[in-house]
């Protein structure tokens, strides 16, 4: 199932290394390392205030580092001003634990907002409409440019909040939480549309759950442009229906990274901490 | 041992840091101008009517109270004087900027508040904007720029008040009062009666985002910190108007 292992050859487009991160003298993040390659994606999980999201945000440049680094796209930014931060971020999609679309806007100006303010995506003024037009299409959501989120469900605006990560076509996209307080249909909408996004748009992508099923969708399915559905990568016959990207798993706990590695491994997995978020396919 | 020091060191560096980052912001781009004029609506025009009453019946008040002490020295005829001096140095600036404490600083807070327990400021830098020049800047701006005008609409009323009282209460011929309103306001008064709602607006607006940018513990944190803007804004306004008032009084008195 795993690619073999770029790390001789590419650049990863997110290194973590030794870092730590901690609020009030509780230890956040300890210690964390890893490499995410191009294409990649990474599955993450553990329990509440295990650090998952504590990790997008350090990932993001929103929250730093105590020690150690983070290197995204090869540039250090454990310690870059905001500003600069702004250009490396314009790079980085990401959907927050509850969609975090403004509330004083309306959806057409939540999704234009990363097109209009990040100042090195120069996109054209005749080109936002049909921009968000066309990320709210992505998304399944076409006709809700004038609505205002509070006048949408859950689900329809962790879509729109999708539309809104996306709509720059970022290369890497960080998800945190993206089915949390979804009835398992929409859920896996959610997930459909994440894996379109990646396999689409080749993304690396970095999911936060704690739904099993999430990960295993990840891992094991593609999206089919043909019917615009989810396929398993690997047919029953065995034969290979077209590789799913790479995808590893990490489990964090009390901030430190106990597990990295593949699915196999993680359902091998002796552990009573990790085999607690594994759920055996049938 | 010196622990309980600590919070407050921290919370006026950080304070302090949030002022400066959102003076140095002003001239820097980019430039929400929408902001700053949606911002004035909502903090100047939406605070009319709580600026015109409270104006109003200040002025009413002290004519009232006033010409009680000044009947002891046969002085009724000055109440103009009094009613003036007292609105355009005191209790035009601070009344206003208690009101404007209430009504702004804590909606202030709690604004930026419910964006940061919702990821919505988080969301803002992801997004490539400083909720700083975003959120800070246009809000001081906006303060900055209406609460010395609502002071002077304040300062006026307040005398259309304290002349109400006067002449249908107190029987004064409307033009002795308005002659006396006028004959003792100096220069001295004017300034210090425009600058202070000019100080007090920074408070008003800095205090509200300070709260509402450091809230965290969901809808009660914002709950919380919608509170502590509104005691923390109006103690500092009384504080302050007692240390620009001694400048000014000092220089009168050399």
């Amino acid at each position: 199932m795993a690619a073999a292992n770029p790390a001789d050859t590419q650049t990863p487009v997110l290194r973590f290394e030794r870092v730590s991160v901690s609020f009030d003298d509780t230890p956040a993040l300890a210690d964390v390392s890893f490499q995410a390659y191009e294409g990649e994606s990474r599955v993450i999980m553990g329990a509440t205030g295990s650090g998952k999201t504590v990790l997008l945000k350090t990932a993001l440049g929103l929250q730093r580092p105590d020690s150690g680094t983070v290197y995204v796209f090869g540039r250090d930014i454990s310690r870059m001003q905001e500003r600069e931060l702004f250009e490396i971020r314009s790079k980085m999609g990401m959907l927050f634990q509850e969609s975090a679309l403004f509330d004083s806007l309306n959806i057409e100006d939540n999704v234009s907002y990363p097109l209009l303010n990040q100042l090195s995506i120069h996109c054209p003024p005749d080109q936002v409409l049909p921009r968000v037009e066309e990320a709210l299409k992505f998304v399944e959501l076409e006709g809700t440019l004038e609505k205002f989120p509070s006048e949408l469900s859950g689900g329809m605006r962790r879509r729109a909040a999708i539309a809104r990560a996306v709509v720059t076509q970022p290369p890497l996209l960080l998800y945190d939480s993206p089915t949390a307080g979804l009835d398992p249909i929409t859920a896996n909408t959610i997930i459909a549309l994440i894996v379109k996004e990646r396999d689409l748009n080749k993304t690396t992508t970095l999911i936060v759950t704690y739904r099993y099923q999430d990960g295993n969708l990840v891992a094991n399915f593609r999206y089919n442009p043909k019917n615009g559905g989810l396929e398993p990568a690997v047919n029953r016959t065995g034969s290979q229906a077209g590789a799913a990207p790479r995808t590893l798993f990490m489990v964090l706990r009390e901030g430190r990274l106990v597990f990295e590695g593949p699915q196999t491994e993680l359902e091998a997995s002796q552990d009573s901490y990790i085999s607690k978020f594994v759920k055996h396919r049938g | 041992m010196l622990d309980f020091l600590k919070e407050p060191f921290i919370a006026i560096q950080e304070f302090y840091l949030l002022t400066g980052r959102a003076l140095r912001n002003v001239a820097a781009r980019p430039h929400y101008g929408d902001d700053i004029v949606e911002q004035m609506d909502l903090i100047g025009v939406g605070s009319l009517p709580i600026v015109i009453l409270t104006g109003l019946f200040a002025g009413a008040v002290m004519a009232l109270q006033m010409s009680r002490a000044l009947a002891q020295y046969g002085q009724v005829d000055q109440t103009g004087t009094l009613v003036s001096i007292s609105l355009v140095r005191e209790l035009g600036p601070v009344l206003t900027a208690l009101m404007m404490a209430g009504r702004n600083s804590s909606g202030i807070a709690s604004e930026l508040g419910s964006m940061k327990v919702t990821e919505q400021i988080d969301a803002m830098r992801a997004l490539g904007t400083d909720p700083i020049q975003k959120l800070v800047t246009p809000r001081m701006v906006a303060t900055a720029v209406m609460l010395p005008l609502l002071t002077i609409l304040a300062d006026f009323i307040g005398m259309f008040g304290g002349w109400f009282v006067s002449r249908f209460f107190l029987d004064l011929p409307s033009q002795q009062y308005w002659s006396s309103v006028w004959r003792q306001l100096e220069w001295n008064d004017i300034t210090q009666g425009l600058l202070k709602p000019f100080v007090f607006a920074f408070i008003i607006s800095l205090v509200g985002c300070y709260y509402g940018l450091r809230a965290s513990g969901g809808t009660q944190g914002v709950g919380r910190a919608t509170t502590q803007s509104m005691v923390a804004a109006s103690v500092l306004i009384l504080i302050l108007d007692f240390f620009l008032g001694k400048i000014f009084v000092s220089q009168v008195v050399s």
